[in-house]
């Protein structure tokens, strides 16, 4: 709640100012006490009496006077804005550079923004004032309850010499709700303190004061002799001839059903890659801040009469995103949250959000809104540096912040890192992030303020170098990583990892593939010759249907010289595991099925002469198979063994 | 004709299958994980239902604090007053998976949050199974029911029920452990390595960090043990497979606070002791044949079965008297109501409350599992031709599997990938067959177009199919790499060999056959996705309804525990019905009562009662239990029909079964249970009736319930100890706040109670939370 308070010294340049000690009690002025319902109020009057007693000691009064003051209260929301101007006139001899502008402690407290522009001269025109930069002080012998802000003019004001002043002041967070606990039917209500005159170091000579309302609705206001209530708005003056320092307490107790919508803390991440994107993550902590609901919550009556019983709750907020954001989503801790909207147009993007539930007084809420932004319309190049160019505060209406922090990360590599706002923050600090595939992390400007209300909302620079090659930096070790896994897999499965390479089961190994091979060639031979087997029949059959002896014998021929071939070619294996000693126990089995084969085709040669020699003597079919029949039937026994055979010595 | 071929074509050719088979692998892979992201892309990425939320909390409180907090951590969010001990009562298996995951991506510089990688476990995990499934079915059939096999599991309706992205229970990756180990303990029967009997141990320990179904796996792997024994199928590969895994597994799996003791103590383990002794007698029976004479070995028999009969009766007498002293027979609830159907609904109300602890219908096979069912059949056949360990085993893990998943839907799921092996290999050898004979007989037609007649054709034909299987022998067998694998198809392949002479089918034949093969696995495909899609990807915290005007998204749930985690204090106490127990400590961080782990029946009882009882009583029991708020889930505005009084008969039943004065008849009128103003009076006036309709009939004026399809019986009364805090949108969940007991300063007389109860409250209040 504080406001920008951080550099607090001591300013002794006053001191030739505040000259002389013309001091006005001002007891008189208090409090009229007009309406009986003020007496619910409880009034600072400590602070009243101090600040009376205090003026009696101040060298407050300088050669400046205030001519004529003009201020103009907003209460419209649950921000207050203050609009004072200010005709200043210097009726000393000494030229004078500076303005000071005090705050009560109250306003100090929830002084949010403050701003100073001067319109040279009488020029009442608004275009011509031009800001003037303010900084707070702490003058000498001037009450320690007060805070100073002092505005440096850009020429000094000369003898007699008037410019006017306009002060915008806006605080957070200033008014009570009142009674500060409400049902659900109740309007809120809230009470607003403030004085009928300006609280100033100068004399006043006319002062005006008007206090706007959001509806002409109020429950009670202080009534002093000149005051007046029409419409929605509260005047009261002209005062005239006020002396410094004076103060009339007044308090406007009036109806506010606009959402008290405060930020206890948001969090901003604006995370830059330069792939063409920003990426906005804000974080939540949302709180209704006006006056607590009491009692039931009925569901019934707040969806039959929303506006009725529910007055002071608000469903949803609207934010201003920048044009073209893309990507918006709206969640919290436990998931997504279906209820928004989002309108577009070429200058903005409106995003609609509605919490879970809606928002009475008390209620709190946390959710995380995030968007991507185009990357060329936030970031500019100039004098060598990439420049970001961004708004600070949140882009939701009228809420206010008690603690922003905003995050700009920016991409691997980039240095000599500045950032530059256009009004004091309370802390600026550097730390690094790990994202996606970082080596040694993404810089990280962390900006940090306090009471953040919309007018805060301006666009603030960071600038920093980077170099487009970083850009390449991650592709590369992506690129570079995958082909090292390759190579990996390549050089696994071509390199042979046995530990010891002359161990004996290493060797035995080896010996039993180089078996293994053997026996696979061996059994590829015996199928060969079991398909010229099969094509002997086949020739004897093809005998039988054509009677063509011939081709049959041809048959025959080229049969015996293949079985010829191939026996020679199971010699050499044969022999290779016979010394093999891995091979002992397979080696019967082999010598069975080599003998057996033998037998086997010794017999259908027999059958293939016997039924060939038996076509060339013409004999009758039934005569050839009573012939054959008792060689065909060992054949098939054979064969059957041979196949059996074949199987067991698959390994 | 069989020209052997160039070694260097065929080794590029093989190698040219295995990136290929990898290449498939990997898309089942993709198609796996992809086919279970419906729901993030439909609804969004959340975490699912009941169980889910408690394990993503309880992942989040290991990521928070690391392992050794995990096992210490005894959680006082839920049953309140009794806390329970987390690291004791979990299977931390997918915790420190999910928690593993997170750790080497962020150590990678990999942001990503806890919720996602908790979403995203189970679809990972799926594809894993896959991939286990493929290693599996290669063992039992060959790579191409391996891949068959693969392929179905990665989309099987009732696995992917349970593996949706978000859907972060036990589940997701113990169907994955389940399938490696079965995987391991068939590789190492095949291999009869020592190497893989120790990773089947590793495996199964895995599989008990993850699920209470690990007593499967160590109820099966022993029958099958036994089979194995019965057929004359000993061997040593057998001993190796089982021996290891039995000790090393019992050691490991002790090592699992949640399993303890228990995995030496309770009769879910006593099968595999057994077998365990039975298998060392009978290598001890071959080790002695071996060396000794028939006759000699005839003598020690008759010996040694006098002997051995008395120790295993004196054992056994031991054994069941042991048993016999523990009240469930050493079994738990639920093993028992596996063994016996009807158990728990005897018994037990809280077990048979569950949905999914009923027994399937009929449909919900077809549902679930869908044509598997019907090739189911045809690949047992399959299976036993010829018949091999490995065979065996897929043939006694389908039966076994098909008998619990008639008990309990749950266990479908453990059908599930049985049904996709088995089917997978019916699938790959019809296919087998079916292109080789149109192979065949394409050849047959272009080359020989002559001799297409008669037995000739027949012969040649067969001619032919023999050229071709030794020019495949001999690729493969050139191939020195791929001797391992080539070993299995060159098995199949003598075995096909033979039976290729009778298993040749006329052209047109196989031509529609495999047509129609193909229109069934389309169907297949066609009702996964549709199942995937539609049944089973909404998270149940979300709901849509699709109307004239639109999708329309009920929140409440998210709404209510959002509102409760931001506007109530961080140690207010909340009652619920169970069900709702694991959300509220999940989603909205507050203290429950009961919740869904149901390991104190009494105190569910006391809710319960609690919800049944008039408002007054009520409160007492509530205020007992320092309950500030009461939530209670009401479907009637909306039509949401699983809310609190559609399972107020529960609440009744199970009150009832712990504090007799909760009647279950009170409640129904002539055995009927209703709502309307023929309900009973004890029903009308109980708290659960009271804060669901609460203001209800202000809505629509007549009280219309949208579930129960009438109006309600008792339609304006007002809550006198209970105060509406917060009501939902669409009013599904509706929060009560307990009223403060009522300053009554009255005569002395009456002061005892009130007074007691006042300066309870006033106590509780000065507690030093606030």
């Amino acid at each position: 709640m504080q406001c920008d308070l951080c550099i607090l010294k001591p300013h002794q340049s006053h001191q030739s100012q505040i000259s002389s000690s013309v001091h006005y009690l001002l007891v008189t002025e208090i409090i009229s006490a007009a309406d009986p319902k003020m007496k619910r109020f409880r009034f600072d009057l400590s602070l009243f009496i101090l600040l009376g007693f205090c003026m009696l000691f101040s060298p407050a009064v300088s050669s400046l006077v205030i001519s004529q003051l003009d201020r103009k209260i907003d209460l419209s929301s649950h921000i207050v804005r203050s609009t004072v101007s200010l005709k200043v006139e210097n009726n000393g001899d000494d030229s004078v550079s500076e303005v000071l502008l005090p705050f009560t402690e109250k306003q100090a407290k929830s002084l949010a923004f403050l701003t100073a522009s001067i319109g040279e001269g009488k020029g009442k025109a608004k275009g011509s004032f031009d800001s003037v930069p303010l900084k707070p002080v702490n003058p000498e012998g001037m009450n320690p309850k007060l805070t100073w802000y002092s505005v440096s003019l850009r020429k000094e004001l000369l003898k007699g010499g008037s410019i006017t002043l306009e002060v915008k002041a806006v605080y957070a967070q200033i008014l009570r709700p009142f009674p500060e606990k409400i049902t659900q039917a109740d309007v809120q209500l809230v009470s607003f303190e403030e004085s009928a005159c300006y609280l100033s170091p100068y004399a006043v000579n006319v002062q005006l004061l008007t206090v706007k309302l959001p509806e002409p609705k109020v429950e009670s206001y202080t009534k002093l002799d000149i005051s007046k209530f029409s419409g929605s708005e509260i005047k009261y003056g002209p005062y005239e001839n006020i002396a410094p320092f004076s103060s009339i307490p007044i308090t406007v107790h009036y109806v506010n059903n606009h959402p008290f919508s405060v930020a206890r803390e948001l969090v901003r991440e604006i995370e830059i890659s330069h792939w063409g994107n920003v990426q906005v993550t804000e974080s939540y902590n949302l709180v209704h801040a006006g006056a607590e609901i009491t009692g039931e919550f009925s569901r019934l009556d707040y969806q039959a009469r929303p506006h009725v019983r529910g007055a002071s709750a608000f469903r949803n907020l609207v934010a201003k995103l920048p044009p073209r954001a893309h990507s918006i989503y709206f969640r919290d801790e436990i998931g997504n949250i279906s209820t928004s909207n989002v309108w577009s147009d070429s200058t903005k993007t409106l995003l609609e959000i509605e919490p879970r539930y809606p928002m009475f007084g008390g209620w709190r809420s946390s959710f995380t809104v995030g968007y991507g932004l185009p990357l060329q319309d936030f970031l500019f190049l100039s004098e060598g540096k990439r420049v970001l160019d961004i708004s600070f505060g949140c882009p939701m209406n009228e809420v206010v912040i008690e603690n922003l922090t905003v995050k700009i990360v920016l991409p691997e590599g980039s240095n000599d890192i500045s950032a530059s706002v256009p009004f004091p923050i309370e802390q600026q600090s550097q730390e690094t992030k790990f994202s996606h595939l970082d080596m040694v992390g993404r810089p990280v400007v962390v900006l940090e303020k306090k009471n953040v209300v919309p007018e805060h909302n301006q666009h603030f620079q960071v600038s920093y170098q980077f170099s487009n090659l970083s850009l390449l930096r991650e592709p590369i070790m992506l690129v570079f990583g995958f082909f090292l896994f390759f190579v990996a897999c390549i050089a696994y499965a071509h390199a042979d990892l046995t530990i010891s390479k002359s161990s004996s089961s290493y060797l035995s190994k080896l010996q039993w593939d180089e078996v293994q091979t053997a026996i696979q060639q061996f059994q590829n031979v015996m199928n060969r010759c079991l398909i010229i087997h099969d094509k002997l029949e086949a020739s004897l059959r093809d005998l039988s249907r054509t009677g063509d002896l011939q081709t049959c014998k041809a048959a025959r021929k080229a049969a015996d010289s293949t079985l010829k071939e191939l026996s020679k070619e199971l010699k050499p294996l044969l022999s290779f595991l016979q010394s093999s000693s891995q091979a002992t126990q397979l080696l019967p089995k082999v010598d069975e099925l080599v003998s057996k084969e033998k037998e086997l085709q010794e017999k259908l040669m027999l059958k293939h002469s016997t039924v060939t020699d038996s076509y060339e003597k013409k004999s009758g079919g039934r005569e050839i198979e009573n012939r054959v029949a008792s060689i065909q039937q060992k054949i098939s026994v054979l064969r059957q063994e041979v196949d059996d055979l074949l199987e067991v010595i698959d390994i | 004709m069989a020209a052997p071929e160039n070694p260097q074509t065929s080794t590029l050719r093989y190698a040219f299958g295995n990136v290929l088979s990898i290449f498939i692998l990997l898309l089942i892979g993709v198609l796996a994980f992809s086919i279970r992201l419906f729901s993030v892309i439909k609804y969004e990425s959340v975490i699912h239902e009941f169980d889910p939320y408690f394990n993503y909390r309880v992942t989040q409180y290991l990521i928070k604090t690391g392992v050794y907090d995990f096992w210490n951590w005894f959680d006082d969010r839920t049953w309140y007053p009794l806390g329970r001990v987390i690291g004791g009562t979990v299977y931390p298996g997918l915790t420190l998976t999910a928690g593993a995951l997170w750790k080497i991506l962020n150590s990678l510089n990999i942001p990503l949050s806890v919720e996602t990688v908790c979403v995203f476990t189970a679809p990972i995990f799926s594809a894993f199974a896959s991939w286990a499934a493929y290693l599996l079915t290669k063992e039992v059939k060959g790579v191409g029911a391996g891949l068959t096999a693969a392929a179905l599991l990665a989309m099987v309706p009732s696995y992917i029920s349970r593996s949706v992205a978000g859907s972060y229970d036990n589940e997701a990756v113990a169907i994955f452990a389940l399938i490696f180990t079965f995987y391991l303990y068939v590789k190492t029967l095949n291999t009869g390595s020592l190497f893989y009997a120790t990773l089947n141990a590793m495996a199964y320990f895995y599989m008990v960090c993850s699920w209470g179904g690990y007593t499967f796996i160590i109820n099966l792997i022993p029958m099958h043990v036994l089979l194995c024994i019965v057929t004359g199928r000993y061997s040593s590969r057998l001993y190796i497979a089982y021996a290891p895994l039995v000790v090393l597994g019992t050691l490991l799996a002790s090592l699992v606070p949640v399993v303890g003791f228990n995995a030496v103590m309770t009769s879910e383990h006593f099968a595999s002791f057994l077998v365990f002794l039975v298998i060392h007698v009978v290598a001890l029976v071959y080790y002695v044949k071996g060396i000794l004479t028939p006759q000699m070995f005839k003598v020690a028999v008759t010996l040694i079965v006098s002997v051995g009969l008395i120790v295993c009766v004196a054992v056994l007498a031991v054994l069941i008297a042991l048993v016999a002293s523990s009240p469930t027979k050493g079994w738990s609830g639920r093993s028992l109501s596996l063994l016996d159907p009807t158990y728990a609904s005897k018994y037990i109300p809280i077990i048979a409350s569950v949905s999914e602890h009923q027994p399937p219908t009929w449909p919900s096979y077809f549902m679930d599992i869908n044509v598997l069912a019907f090739l189911v059949p045809a690949g047992i056949i399959a299976c036993f031709s010829p018949l091999s360990d490995a065979s065996s085993f897929a043939v006694l893990y389908i039966v076994t599997s098909v008998y619990f998943s008639g008990v309990m839907v749950r266990l479908m799921l453990v059908l599930a990938p049985a049904a996709c092996i088995i089917s997978g290999i019916a699938l790959s050898e019809a296919f087998d067959v079916l292109t080789r004979s149109i192979k065949y007989q394409f050849h047959d037609k272009t080359e020989n177009p002559q001799l297409n007649s008669g037995d000739t054709s027949n012969n040649s034909r067969t001619d032919e199919v023999k050229m071709e299987k030794s020019e495949d022998s001999l690729k493969e067998r050139s191939s020195r790499k791929n001797k391992k694998k080539a070993k299995e198809t060159e098995k199949a392949s003598v075995i096909s060999q033979i039976e290729q002479r009778l298993l040749v089918l006329p052209f047109e034949a196989s031509f529609i056959a495999i047509f129609l093969l193909i229109l069934l696995g389309a169907f297949y495909v066609v009702h996964s996705v549709w199942a995937a899609a539609e049944a089973y990807s909404a998270p149940s915290i979300v709901l849509t309804s699709r109307s004239h005007d639109g999708l329309h998204v009920f929140d409440d749930f998210r709404e209510a525990y959002g509102w409760l985690r931001h506007n109530t204090e961080v140690d207010d106490k909340v009652a619920s019905w169970w069900d709702y127990g694991y959300q509220t400590t999940a989603m909205a961080n507050r203290t429950v009562i009961v919740d869904n782990n149901t390991w104190n029946n009494t105190h569910i009882a006391t809710v319960g009662t609690a919800m049944s009882s008039p408002e007054k009583a009520a409160w007492e029991i509530f205020n007992s239990l320092d309950v500030k708020y009461v939530l209670v889930v009401f479907g009637g505005l909306v039509g949401y029909p699983s809310d609190d009084i559609n399972k107020f008969l529960w609440m009744v039943r199970i009150g009832g079964g712990v504090f007799p004065h909760i009647k279950e008849p009170d409640y129904l009128r002539d055995g009927q249970y209703r709502i309307d103003s023929q309900a009973t009076p004890t029903m009308l006036n109980c708290l659960m009736y009271k804060l669901s309709y609460y203001r209800f009939v202000e809505t629509d004026g007549k009280g219309y319930d949208r579930v129960r399809h009438t109006e309600i019986g008792k339609k304006y009364f007002k809550l006198t100890h209970f105060e509406e805090v917060f009501t939902t949108h669409h009013w599904m969940v509706r929060i009560y706040k307990l009223k403060p007991p009522r300053n009554r300063i009255r005569g002395k007389t009456k002061k005892s109670k009130t007074v007691k109860s006042y300066s309870k409250r006033s106590g509780a209040k000065k507690n030093p939370w606030h």
